[in-house]
Protein backbone atom coordinates (compact mmCIF):
# COMPACT_ATOMS: atom_id res chain seq x y z
CA UNK A 1 0.00 0.00 0.00
CA UNK A 2 3.08 2.37 1.23
CA UNK A 3 4.35 1.71 -2.35
CA UNK A 4 1.67 2.36 -4.61
CA UNK A 5 0.66 5.86 -2.95
CA UNK A 6 4.61 6.96 -2.72
CA UNK A 7 4.10 5.95 -6.88
CA UNK A 8 0.96 7.70 -7.33
CA UNK A 9 2.45 10.98 -5.56
CA UNK A 10 5.60 10.62 -7.33
CA UNK A 11 3.20 11.06 -10.55
CA UNK A 12 1.21 13.72 -9.11
CA UNK A 13 3.75 15.86 -7.36
CA UNK A 14 6.34 15.17 -9.62
CA UNK A 15 5.29 13.99 -13.29
CA UNK A 16 2.33 16.43 -13.29
CA UNK A 17 4.67 19.27 -12.39
CA UNK A 18 7.38 18.58 -15.20
CA UNK A 19 5.47 21.01 -18.06
CA UNK A 20 5.15 23.74 -15.76
CA UNK A 21 8.54 23.31 -15.23
CA UNK A 22 10.28 23.23 -18.48
CA UNK A 23 7.74 26.22 -19.89
CA UNK A 24 9.39 28.07 -17.32
CA UNK A 25 12.92 27.51 -17.76
CA UNK A 26 12.91 27.35 -21.23
CA UNK A 27 11.85 30.88 -21.48
CA UNK A 28 13.47 32.08 -18.34
CA UNK A 29 16.69 30.20 -20.26
CA UNK A 30 16.19 32.36 -23.34
CA UNK A 31 15.50 35.49 -21.55
CA UNK A 32 18.56 35.48 -19.29
CA UNK A 33 20.53 34.44 -22.20
CA UNK A 34 18.63 37.65 -24.76
CA UNK A 35 19.57 40.04 -21.77
CA UNK A 36 23.25 38.95 -21.11
CA UNK A 37 24.05 39.16 -24.32
CA UNK A 38 22.16 43.03 -24.84
CA UNK A 39 23.03 44.71 -21.28
CA UNK A 40 26.57 43.13 -20.91
CA UNK A 41 28.25 42.48 -24.82
CA UNK A 42 31.18 44.77 -24.96
CA UNK A 43 34.39 45.00 -26.79
CA UNK A 44 36.14 43.71 -23.73
CA UNK A 45 34.09 40.42 -22.81
CA UNK A 46 34.37 37.80 -24.67
CA UNK A 47 31.73 36.72 -26.87
CA UNK A 48 30.69 33.48 -24.91
CA UNK A 49 29.94 35.43 -21.60
CA UNK A 50 25.82 35.41 -22.27
CA UNK A 51 26.04 31.33 -22.98
CA UNK A 52 28.53 31.28 -19.40
CA UNK A 53 26.28 33.51 -17.15
CA UNK A 54 23.32 32.14 -18.74
CA UNK A 55 24.34 28.27 -17.45
CA UNK A 56 25.59 29.70 -14.33
CA UNK A 57 22.57 31.08 -13.31
CA UNK A 58 20.19 28.16 -14.48
CA UNK A 59 22.85 25.59 -12.53
CA UNK A 60 23.58 27.60 -9.37
CA UNK A 61 19.67 29.60 -8.57
CA UNK A 62 17.07 28.74 -11.40
CA UNK A 63 16.81 25.31 -11.42
CA UNK A 64 17.10 24.65 -7.93
CA UNK A 65 15.82 27.65 -5.66
CA UNK A 66 13.58 29.72 -8.12
CA UNK A 67 11.84 26.75 -9.58
CA UNK A 68 11.05 25.68 -5.85
CA UNK A 69 9.35 28.83 -5.01
CA UNK A 70 7.25 27.88 -8.36
CA UNK A 71 6.81 24.75 -7.21
CA UNK A 72 5.83 25.95 -3.40
CA UNK A 73 3.47 27.44 -5.03
CA UNK A 74 1.73 24.34 -7.57
CA UNK A 75 2.77 21.84 -5.29
CA UNK A 76 2.20 23.26 -1.76
CA UNK A 77 -1.05 24.76 -2.20
CA UNK A 78 -1.98 21.27 -3.54
CA UNK A 79 -0.80 19.02 -0.90
CA UNK A 80 -2.16 21.50 1.83
CA UNK A 81 -5.45 21.97 0.11
CA UNK A 82 -5.96 17.87 -0.36
CA UNK A 83 -4.83 17.27 3.08
CA UNK A 84 -7.04 19.84 4.71
CA UNK A 85 -9.90 18.82 2.61
CA UNK A 86 -9.14 15.54 4.19
CA UNK A 87 -9.30 16.42 7.34
CA UNK A 88 -12.46 19.11 7.31
CA UNK A 89 -14.39 16.15 5.67
CA UNK A 90 -13.70 13.47 8.62
CA UNK A 91 -11.78 11.28 5.97
CA UNK A 92 -8.76 11.47 8.19
CA UNK A 93 -10.55 10.70 10.96
CA UNK A 94 -12.08 8.00 9.15
CA UNK A 95 -8.43 6.32 8.72
CA UNK A 96 -7.44 6.54 12.24
CA UNK A 97 -11.03 4.46 13.36
CA UNK A 98 -9.63 1.99 10.69
CA UNK A 99 -6.77 1.58 12.53
CA UNK A 100 -4.66 3.00 9.97
CA UNK A 101 -1.91 5.55 10.94
CA UNK A 102 -3.63 8.51 9.17
CA UNK A 103 -0.14 10.62 9.07
CA UNK A 104 2.08 7.90 7.72
CA UNK A 105 -0.21 6.92 4.98
CA UNK A 106 -1.07 10.64 3.97
CA UNK A 107 2.21 13.14 4.63
CA UNK A 108 5.52 10.07 4.28
CA UNK A 109 4.36 9.15 0.85
CA UNK A 110 4.07 12.93 -0.39
CA UNK A 111 7.59 14.19 1.30
CA UNK A 112 9.30 10.68 0.12
CA UNK A 113 7.49 11.27 -3.42
CA UNK A 114 8.65 15.22 -3.71
CA UNK A 115 12.69 13.82 -2.84
CA UNK A 116 12.54 11.50 -5.28
CA UNK A 117 11.34 13.29 -8.22
CA UNK A 118 12.96 16.79 -7.30
CA UNK A 119 16.59 15.77 -8.81
CA UNK A 120 15.03 14.98 -11.98
CA UNK A 121 12.96 18.22 -12.14
CA UNK A 122 16.29 19.95 -11.40
CA UNK A 123 18.19 18.54 -14.17
CA UNK A 124 15.61 19.08 -16.62
CA UNK A 125 14.69 22.55 -16.10
CA UNK A 126 18.67 23.08 -16.10
CA UNK A 127 18.23 21.03 -19.56
CA UNK A 128 15.36 23.11 -20.64
CA UNK A 129 16.85 26.85 -19.84
CA UNK A 130 19.76 25.66 -22.11
CA UNK A 131 17.20 25.03 -24.77
CA UNK A 132 15.69 28.50 -24.35
CA UNK A 133 19.54 29.94 -24.56
CA UNK A 134 20.12 28.06 -27.96
CA UNK A 135 16.52 28.93 -29.21
CA UNK A 136 17.71 32.60 -28.55
CA UNK A 137 20.47 31.67 -31.18
CA UNK A 138 18.94 29.90 -33.66
CA UNK A 139 15.21 31.14 -33.91
CA UNK A 140 15.87 34.87 -32.79
CA UNK A 141 19.58 35.29 -34.04
CA UNK A 142 20.86 37.06 -30.94
CA UNK A 143 24.05 35.57 -31.46
CA UNK A 144 26.22 32.97 -33.44
CA UNK A 145 25.25 29.44 -31.94
CA UNK A 146 28.69 28.23 -30.99
CA UNK A 147 29.52 31.22 -29.09
CA UNK A 148 26.80 30.49 -27.09
CA UNK A 149 28.07 26.63 -26.90
CA UNK A 150 31.88 27.71 -26.34
CA UNK A 151 30.02 29.60 -23.30
CA UNK A 152 28.10 26.79 -21.90
CA UNK A 153 30.92 24.43 -22.33
CA UNK A 154 33.63 27.12 -20.59
CA UNK A 155 34.75 26.25 -16.98
CA UNK A 156 32.31 24.09 -16.05
CA UNK A 157 32.37 22.79 -12.40
CA UNK A 158 30.39 19.69 -11.90
CA UNK A 159 30.05 20.41 -8.18
CA UNK A 160 27.53 23.15 -8.84
CA UNK A 161 25.02 20.58 -10.42
CA UNK A 162 25.33 18.01 -6.96
CA UNK A 163 25.09 21.85 -5.32
CA UNK A 164 21.63 22.17 -7.18
CA UNK A 165 20.31 19.21 -6.32
CA UNK A 166 21.30 19.26 -3.23
CA UNK A 167 19.86 22.31 -2.40
CA UNK A 168 16.65 21.16 -4.35
CA UNK A 169 16.38 18.08 -1.74
CA UNK A 170 16.22 20.69 0.96
CA UNK A 171 13.76 22.38 -0.64
CA UNK A 172 11.70 19.46 -1.34
CA UNK A 173 11.34 18.59 1.99
CA UNK A 174 10.53 22.14 3.09
CA UNK A 175 7.95 22.61 0.56
CA UNK A 176 6.12 18.91 1.10
CA UNK A 177 6.50 18.73 5.50
CA UNK A 178 5.20 22.40 5.43
CA UNK A 179 1.98 21.90 3.10
CA UNK A 180 1.83 18.63 4.71
CA UNK A 181 1.57 20.43 8.57
CA UNK A 182 -0.63 23.08 7.14
CA UNK A 183 -3.73 20.48 5.89
CA UNK A 184 -3.02 17.79 8.54
CA UNK A 185 -3.73 20.38 11.19
CA UNK A 186 -6.92 22.62 9.84
CA UNK A 187 -9.70 22.83 11.72
CA UNK A 188 -13.01 24.30 10.74
CA UNK A 189 -14.41 24.17 7.25
CA UNK A 190 -13.29 25.09 2.86
CA UNK A 191 -12.24 28.99 4.51
CA UNK A 192 -9.79 27.63 6.74
CA UNK A 193 -9.13 24.83 4.33
CA UNK A 194 -7.43 28.03 1.31
CA UNK A 195 -6.22 29.69 4.58
CA UNK A 196 -3.66 26.86 5.36
CA UNK A 197 -3.10 26.68 1.46
CA UNK A 198 -1.92 30.03 1.31
CA UNK A 199 -0.38 29.92 4.60
CA UNK A 200 1.71 26.42 3.63
CA UNK A 201 2.93 28.68 0.52
CA UNK A 202 3.74 31.85 1.88
CA UNK A 203 5.12 29.93 5.06
CA UNK A 204 7.69 27.32 2.34
CA UNK A 205 8.41 29.91 0.16
CA UNK A 206 10.07 32.39 2.98
CA UNK A 207 11.84 28.95 4.87
CA UNK A 208 12.81 28.45 0.94
CA UNK A 209 14.40 31.98 0.91
CA UNK A 210 16.26 32.25 4.46
CA UNK A 211 17.88 28.34 3.50
CA UNK A 212 19.01 29.44 0.07
CA UNK A 213 21.07 31.64 1.83
CA UNK A 214 22.33 29.64 4.50
CA UNK A 215 23.19 26.66 1.93
CA UNK A 216 24.49 28.52 -1.11
CA UNK A 217 27.06 29.45 1.82
CA UNK A 218 27.42 26.54 2.86
CA UNK A 219 28.05 24.51 0.44
CA UNK A 220 29.59 27.03 -2.20
CA UNK B 1 -21.22 -5.35 25.42
CA UNK B 2 -19.58 -1.56 25.57
CA UNK B 3 -19.98 -0.07 28.98
CA UNK B 4 -19.88 3.83 29.64
CA UNK B 5 -18.43 4.59 33.35
CA UNK B 6 -18.40 8.17 34.68
CA UNK B 7 -17.48 10.10 31.69
CA UNK B 8 -16.46 13.24 31.61
CA UNK B 9 -15.26 15.25 28.41
CA UNK B 10 -14.44 18.67 28.57
CA UNK B 11 -12.96 21.51 26.28
CA UNK B 12 -11.38 24.26 27.93
CA UNK B 13 -13.58 25.43 30.69
CA UNK B 14 -16.80 23.73 29.42
CA UNK B 15 -17.99 20.56 30.50
CA UNK B 16 -19.58 18.97 27.52
CA UNK B 17 -19.98 14.97 29.42
CA UNK B 18 -20.84 14.92 33.02
CA UNK B 19 -20.34 11.42 34.06
CA UNK B 20 -22.33 9.14 32.30
CA UNK B 21 -22.61 5.88 32.89
CA UNK B 22 -24.31 3.48 30.38
CA UNK B 23 -24.33 0.15 28.82
CA UNK B 24 -24.48 -0.38 25.27
CA UNK B 25 -25.77 -3.97 24.25
CA UNK B 26 -24.30 -6.74 22.11
CA UNK B 27 -26.78 -7.52 18.84
CA UNK B 28 -28.97 -4.62 19.11
CA UNK B 29 -29.31 -1.45 17.56
CA UNK B 30 -28.46 1.20 20.18
CA UNK B 31 -29.24 4.73 19.95
CA UNK B 32 -27.88 7.95 21.32
CA UNK B 33 -30.65 10.77 21.16
CA UNK B 34 -30.48 13.99 22.19
CA UNK B 35 -30.84 17.78 21.06
CA UNK B 36 -28.20 19.72 18.83
CA UNK B 37 -24.71 20.26 21.62
CA UNK B 38 -26.37 17.91 24.11
CA UNK B 39 -22.98 15.91 23.64
CA UNK B 40 -23.77 13.10 21.53
CA UNK B 41 -21.48 13.73 18.79
CA UNK B 42 -18.50 14.13 21.94
CA UNK B 43 -19.96 10.68 23.54
CA UNK B 44 -19.17 8.92 20.24
CA UNK B 45 -15.84 10.36 19.60
CA UNK B 46 -14.81 9.17 22.47
CA UNK B 47 -16.06 5.77 22.29
CA UNK B 48 -14.27 5.55 19.06
CA UNK B 49 -11.16 7.19 20.54
CA UNK B 50 -10.99 10.05 18.54
CA UNK B 51 -11.42 12.42 21.55
CA UNK B 52 -9.69 11.39 24.59
CA UNK B 53 -12.15 11.54 27.88
CA UNK B 54 -11.21 13.66 30.93
CA UNK B 55 -11.83 10.97 32.96
CA UNK B 56 -13.81 7.71 33.34
CA UNK B 57 -14.09 4.35 31.31
CA UNK B 58 -15.12 3.13 28.33
CA UNK B 59 -15.22 -0.76 28.48
CA UNK B 60 -15.42 -2.76 25.50
CA UNK B 61 -16.14 -6.68 26.87
CA UNK B 62 -14.58 -5.45 29.64
CA UNK B 63 -11.17 -4.23 28.47
CA UNK B 64 -10.86 -0.21 29.05
CA UNK B 65 -10.41 1.38 26.25
CA UNK B 66 -8.86 4.44 27.12
CA UNK B 67 -5.89 3.06 29.17
CA UNK B 68 -4.94 1.09 26.13
CA UNK B 69 -1.39 1.80 24.44
CA UNK B 70 -1.53 2.89 21.32
CA UNK B 71 -0.68 -0.01 19.71
CA UNK B 72 -3.65 -1.28 21.49
CA UNK B 73 -5.63 0.96 20.39
CA UNK B 74 -4.99 0.39 17.16
CA UNK B 75 -6.04 -3.40 16.79
CA UNK B 76 -9.30 -2.59 18.77
CA UNK B 77 -10.24 -0.27 16.30
CA UNK B 78 -9.72 -3.23 13.68
CA UNK B 79 -12.91 -4.43 15.30
CA UNK B 80 -14.50 -1.08 14.58
CA UNK B 81 -16.81 0.15 11.67
CA UNK B 82 -17.87 4.10 12.01
CA UNK B 83 -20.18 6.02 9.04
CA UNK B 84 -19.59 9.78 9.45
CA UNK B 85 -22.66 12.32 9.43
CA UNK B 86 -20.42 13.29 5.64
CA UNK B 87 -19.70 9.77 5.22
CA UNK B 88 -16.51 11.18 5.03
CA UNK B 89 -15.65 8.19 1.50
CA UNK B 90 -12.24 8.87 -0.31
CA UNK B 91 -12.54 10.88 -3.06
CA UNK B 92 -10.35 9.69 -5.12
CA UNK B 93 -11.00 6.30 -5.09
CA UNK B 94 -13.42 4.81 -6.56
CA UNK B 95 -16.91 3.16 -4.58
CA UNK B 96 -14.92 -0.59 -4.66
CA UNK B 97 -11.76 0.69 -3.72
CA UNK B 98 -13.53 2.65 -1.14
CA UNK B 99 -14.97 -0.95 0.25
CA UNK B 100 -11.83 -2.43 -0.22
CA UNK B 101 -9.85 -0.12 1.52
CA UNK B 102 -9.97 -1.61 5.05
CA UNK B 103 -8.98 -4.95 3.27
CA UNK B 104 -5.78 -3.77 1.46
CA UNK B 105 -4.61 -2.49 4.74
CA UNK B 106 -5.29 -5.17 7.26
CA UNK B 107 -6.75 -8.32 5.67
CA UNK B 108 -4.48 -11.40 4.53
CA UNK B 109 -6.66 -12.11 1.32
CA UNK B 110 -5.36 -11.84 -1.53
CA UNK B 111 -6.33 -9.30 -4.57
CA UNK B 112 -9.47 -11.92 -5.70
CA UNK B 113 -10.79 -12.68 -2.72
CA UNK B 114 -10.35 -8.75 -1.50
CA UNK B 115 -12.63 -8.41 -4.44
CA UNK B 116 -14.94 -10.69 -3.45
CA UNK B 117 -15.80 -9.44 -0.19
CA UNK B 118 -15.77 -5.82 -1.53
CA UNK B 119 -18.12 -7.01 -3.98
CA UNK B 120 -20.42 -9.13 -1.57
CA UNK B 121 -20.59 -5.74 0.70
CA UNK B 122 -21.64 -3.85 -1.75
CA UNK B 123 -24.63 -5.59 -2.98
CA UNK B 124 -25.33 -5.98 0.84
CA UNK B 125 -25.96 -2.42 0.64
CA UNK B 126 -27.95 -2.46 -3.00
CA UNK B 127 -25.02 -1.51 -4.78
CA UNK B 128 -23.86 -3.55 -7.20
CA UNK B 129 -23.29 -2.22 -10.08
CA UNK B 130 -22.05 1.46 -8.82
CA UNK B 131 -18.44 0.14 -8.01
CA UNK B 132 -16.83 1.88 -10.50
CA UNK B 133 -18.53 4.98 -9.60
CA UNK B 134 -16.37 7.90 -7.82
CA UNK B 135 -18.07 9.31 -4.77
CA UNK B 136 -18.27 12.74 -6.55
CA UNK B 137 -20.68 10.88 -8.92
CA UNK B 138 -23.35 8.97 -6.73
CA UNK B 139 -26.27 10.90 -4.45
CA UNK B 140 -25.97 11.11 -0.52
CA UNK B 141 -27.91 7.93 0.02
CA UNK B 142 -25.86 5.72 -2.13
CA UNK B 143 -22.60 7.75 -0.10
CA UNK B 144 -23.81 6.36 2.74
CA UNK B 145 -24.34 3.20 1.91
CA UNK B 146 -21.25 2.66 0.38
CA UNK B 147 -19.69 3.75 3.59
CA UNK B 148 -21.94 1.21 5.57
CA UNK B 149 -20.47 -1.18 2.95
CA UNK B 150 -16.42 0.00 4.21
CA UNK B 151 -17.26 -0.02 7.82
CA UNK B 152 -18.94 -3.37 7.52
CA UNK B 153 -16.02 -5.14 4.90
CA UNK B 154 -13.84 -6.32 8.32
CA UNK B 155 -16.82 -8.01 9.86
CA UNK B 156 -16.73 -5.55 13.11
CA UNK B 157 -17.94 -6.30 16.53
CA UNK B 158 -18.56 -3.07 16.97
CA UNK B 159 -20.67 -0.26 14.05
CA UNK B 160 -21.11 3.51 15.08
CA UNK B 161 -22.76 5.98 12.80
CA UNK B 162 -23.23 8.97 13.23
CA UNK B 163 -26.18 10.68 12.04
CA UNK B 164 -26.70 8.09 9.86
CA UNK B 165 -30.11 9.81 7.79
CA UNK B 166 -28.94 13.65 8.26
CA UNK B 167 -29.26 15.36 4.72
CA UNK B 168 -31.62 12.31 3.37
CA UNK B 169 -35.31 12.32 2.77
CA UNK B 170 -37.27 10.14 4.92
CA UNK B 171 -37.96 7.21 2.27
CA UNK B 172 -33.95 7.07 2.12
CA UNK B 173 -33.50 7.58 5.71
CA UNK B 174 -36.13 4.10 5.85
CA UNK B 175 -34.17 2.56 3.69
CA UNK B 176 -30.47 3.31 5.80
CA UNK B 177 -32.23 2.79 9.25
CA UNK B 178 -33.62 -0.89 8.06
CA UNK B 179 -30.03 -1.58 6.36
CA UNK B 180 -28.45 -0.84 9.69
CA UNK B 181 -31.10 -2.41 11.72
CA UNK B 182 -30.80 -5.79 9.57
CA UNK B 183 -27.20 -5.71 9.38
CA UNK B 184 -26.78 -5.24 12.93
CA UNK B 185 -28.84 -8.83 13.24
CA UNK B 186 -27.20 -10.40 10.61
CA UNK B 187 -23.72 -10.02 11.93
CA UNK B 188 -24.57 -9.85 15.47
CA UNK B 189 -22.87 -6.18 15.81
CA UNK B 190 -22.57 -3.96 18.47
CA UNK B 191 -24.47 -0.92 16.63
CA UNK B 192 -24.76 2.75 17.97
CA UNK B 193 -26.29 5.32 16.43
CA UNK B 194 -26.25 9.22 17.17
CA UNK B 195 -29.62 10.69 15.19
CA UNK B 196 -32.45 13.08 15.82
CA UNK B 197 -34.76 10.82 13.53
CA UNK B 198 -37.62 10.17 15.24
CA UNK B 199 -38.25 7.56 12.67
CA UNK B 200 -35.02 5.88 13.64
CA UNK B 201 -35.83 6.35 17.46
CA UNK B 202 -39.47 4.74 17.06
CA UNK B 203 -38.39 2.09 14.17
CA UNK B 204 -35.26 0.73 15.05
CA UNK B 205 -34.07 1.58 18.68
CA UNK B 206 -33.51 -1.62 20.48
CA UNK B 207 -31.82 0.48 23.02
CA UNK B 208 -32.19 4.41 23.47
CA UNK B 209 -30.03 6.31 25.16
CA UNK B 210 -31.01 10.23 25.52
CA UNK B 211 -28.36 12.47 26.41
CA UNK B 212 -29.72 15.82 28.14
CA UNK B 213 -26.85 18.88 28.30
CA UNK B 214 -24.34 16.14 28.41
CA UNK B 215 -25.86 13.44 31.00
CA UNK B 216 -27.86 10.54 30.88
CA UNK B 217 -31.35 11.43 31.17
CA UNK B 218 -33.37 8.27 30.23
CA UNK B 219 -32.45 4.78 28.78
CA UNK B 220 -35.05 2.51 27.29
CA UNK B 221 -36.41 0.81 24.33
CA UNK B 222 -38.27 2.21 21.85
CA UNK B 223 -42.16 1.03 23.18
CA UNK B 224 -41.58 2.70 26.54
CA UNK B 225 -41.09 6.42 25.12
CA UNK B 226 -44.87 6.82 24.77
CA UNK B 227 -45.67 6.33 28.31
CA UNK B 228 -42.65 8.17 29.64
CA UNK B 229 -43.00 10.60 32.25
CA UNK B 230 -39.52 12.08 31.61
CA UNK B 231 -40.93 15.58 30.62
CA UNK B 232 -37.40 16.52 29.23
CA UNK B 233 -37.44 13.28 26.67
CA UNK B 234 -40.75 13.73 25.63
CA UNK B 235 -40.49 17.57 25.09
CA UNK B 236 -37.57 16.46 22.54
CA UNK B 237 -39.44 13.17 21.07
CA UNK B 238 -43.01 14.80 20.70
CA UNK B 239 -41.59 18.38 20.05
CA UNK B 240 -43.88 18.90 16.84
CA UNK B 241 -47.69 19.31 17.27
CA UNK B 242 -48.78 16.27 14.56
CA UNK B 243 -46.00 13.70 17.20
CA UNK B 244 -48.07 15.81 20.15
CA UNK B 245 -51.28 14.94 18.62
CA UNK B 246 -50.09 10.91 17.70
CA UNK B 247 -49.11 10.90 21.22
CA UNK B 248 -52.27 11.81 22.88
CA UNK B 249 -54.05 9.89 20.05
CA UNK B 250 -52.67 6.79 21.46
CA UNK B 251 -52.30 7.11 25.10
CA UNK B 252 -54.62 10.30 26.09
CA UNK B 253 -51.59 12.34 27.34
CA UNK B 254 -50.70 15.56 26.26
Amino acid sequence: MFWKQYVKEMAQLGINSIGIVLLISFFIGAVICIQMKVNIESPWMPRWVAGYTTREIMLLEFSSSIMCLILAGKVGSNIASEIGTMRVTQQIDALEIMGVNSACYLILPKILGLLTIMPFLVIFSSAMGIVGAYGTAYIGHIMPPDDLTLGLQHDFVPWFMWMSIIKSQFFAFIISSVASFSGYTVEGGSVDVGKASTDAVVTSSVLILFSDVFLTQLLS
Amino acid sequence: MIEVKNLYKSFGDKEVLKGINTVFEDGKTNLIIGQSGSGKTVLMKNLVGLFEPTSGQVLYDGRDFVRMSKKEKVMMRREMGMIFQSAALFDSLSVLENVMFPLDMFSSMNLREREKRAMYCLDRVNLSGAEKKYPGEISGGMQKRVAIARAIALNPKYLFCDEPNSGLDPKTSLVIDDLLHSITQEFHMTTIINTHDMNSVMGIGENIVFIYEGHKEWQGVSSEIMNSTNKRLTDFIFASDLLKEMRQAVTGKQ
